[in-house]
């Protein structure tokens, strides 16, 4: 008896809870439809594609290469970030410099976005800090695989 | 005479309509209630010229969707019965609704119609025999299938739902004491009067313990969550493991349609059907003196409105519910069934006689 009463004093209070949920999302919600402004929303969800969500400053998204001042590529082909690359998705073709203190640029930097998990591990090796993922691009959708084989030095 | 007809096929279409309306739409509100006691949004995409309207076209676009999917029967079924089983399901329950009481007599063409499709005189038992043909629905789906855990689902909600009969129905036997009629118009009728000249006389004051094991039972019948048994979607699929498209979609819109028939024979027996409270023929007479003179047609729609606003009270309450508990164990089910519910009930019809007879 005693436990039956227990039990029915939890599925009261288990009602209570989702229930008063319910009637405080419902009144923000019904004050917001009415234009009045409240500090608390009725819902978290963010409603994606028309409100941006904001991305974390260590957010891996689409990559880039860093531009010199001079708006040159900054990046000297020292295959470092194809060796470090645990899925193989980056391949870069090097050639000559102009200017002997750089010797090399990269002719392609291609990275595969289908093989790319983005880990970062390209950012952290790149000893002249020329590739980053902060471009804030998330949307990296494409209807064939050749549109996601992305060229970084044309850009 | 062909009046008469005429007057039965159009309150049969409205009526059939509303359930329909109604359990479409339940859908909807099930969707966005659980969003927002789980502080989410819930579907608001489905947008007809970019008219949201808070997502209230999604409903038709699951319809839509469900149309057009295929007609799939697996090889092994049989054909006859695969096909026939939602239909079973969803046929004796949609049936149901014509022995419910919207209201009270209208006067229309010097006409007295009632709300109601049909007064049967043994409108409780009828609606009881509906509610367990429906059985036949999850049995043969389960047997036409020829698949092992449709087998078990439909076996599980054949116990289930012959279990909880027997509840449900030792439940009204004692409400049945009170308001001595099978009739519903004749128990809305019982209900409008005072009990101690103030509380309206409904079958919750007389009733409760009835209300709280036919409410429990009836949550039962409806094979939703805490009670999903025969469906179980995290162990066996159930008895629509081999259902898709359309006949699937009659399975689940059964669902939402038992869910609203309890809810409207929660009313219809408990909670006073078409009664406001203290609104007679001639407007409310309130109990502690006044009173306040009201149309005919006045009084017509507030009863109307008010059967309609206790029914989507307890959609409302049962969702709640749904979304609330977690699932009972298949041994739960049965204990609270045969040990809790049908021994509460005979407690109940004994306190009732003990009652009527020292009265």
């Amino acid at each position: 008896m005693i436990k039956a009463w227990r039990v029915f004093k939890e599925i009261v209070r288990g009602s209570a809870i989702t229930g008063r949920h319910f009637f405080v999302n419902m009144t923000f919600h019904t004050l917001r439809l009415f234009g009045i402004r409240t500090r608390r929303r009725g819902a978290v969800t963010i409603q994606y594609p028309e409100v941006p969500k904001a991305l974390s400053p260590r957010h891996h998204s689409l990559h880039r290469i860093r531009p010199r001042e001079d708006g040159r590529s900054s990046c000297v082909a020292c295959m470092l970030c194809v060796t470090v690359c645990p899925s193989e998705c980056i391949t870069v073709e090097a050639a000559e410099d102009p200017d002997p203190e750089i010797q090399k640029v990269p002719a392609k930097f291609v990275v595969d976005l289908n093989r790319c998990c983005f880990c970062g591990f390209c950012v952290e090796a790149c000893p002249v800090d020329a590739i980053r993922m902060d471009t804030g691009e998330i949307r990296l959708a494409a209807a064939g695989r050749s549109a996601l084989e992305v060229r970084l030095d044309k850009t | 005479m062909r009046g008469d007809l005429l007057i039965i096929l159009v309150k049969v279409v409205l009526t059939l309509m509303w359930t329909l309306l109604l359990a479409l739409f339940l859908t909807w509100v099930e969707r966005k209630e659980s969003a927002v006691m789980q502080d989410r949004i819930g579907a608001n995409r489905a947008s007809v010229f970019g008219l949201r309207l808070f997502g209230l076209f999604q409903p038709f676009a699951d319809a839509i969707k469900m149309l057009f999917k295929e007609d799939f029967a697996p090889t092994f079924s049989q054909r006859t019965l695969h096909w026939l089983a939602p239909t079973f399901s969803f046929f004796f329950v949609s049936v149901t609704m014509i022995a419910v009481p919207f209201g009270d007599t209208i006067r229309l063409f010097g006409r007295r119609i009632p709300l109601q499709v049909v007064d049967l005189n043994a409108a409780v038992l009828f609606v009881l025999a509906m509610l367990s043909l429906g059985i036949y629905g999850i049995l043969v789906s389960g047997w036409a299938s020829s698949n092992r855990f449709a087998l078990i689902g439909s076996l599980r909600g054949a116990a289930q739902l012959i279990s909880y009969e027997a509840a449900l129905v030792l439940s009204l036997v004692g409400l049945i004491m009170v308001f001595p009629s099978l009739s519903l118009a004749r128990i809305v009728e019982f209900q409008g009067g005072l009990l101690f000249g103030v509380l309206p006389k409904w079958g919750i004051f007389l009733q409760p313990l009835g209300f709280i094991v036919f409410y429990l039972a009836g949550m039962a019948g409806t094979k939703r969550v805490p009670f999903d048994m025969p469906e179980g979607e995290s162990e066996i699929i159930g008895f629509y493991t081999e259902y898709g498209g359309l006949k699937f979609g009659l399975f689940m819109f059964t669902d939402f349609l038992e869910v609203i028939v309890l809810a409207a024979l929660a009313t219809t027996l408990f909670f006073g059907g078409w009664q406001v409270p203290w609104l007679g023929d001639g407007g409310f007479v309130f109990p502690w003196g006044g009173g306040i003179q009201a149309a005919p047609w006045a009084v017509t729609v507030l009863r109307v409105l008010s059967f309609n606003l206790k029914v989507l009270f307890f959609c409302w309450l049962q969702i709640l519910t749904r979304w609330t508990y977690p699932r009972f164990r298949y041994d739960q089910v049965m204990d609270l069934g045969w040990k809790v519910l049908v021994p509460l009930g005979a407690v109940n019809v004994l306190a009732t006689g003990l009652v009527l007879a020292a009265r």
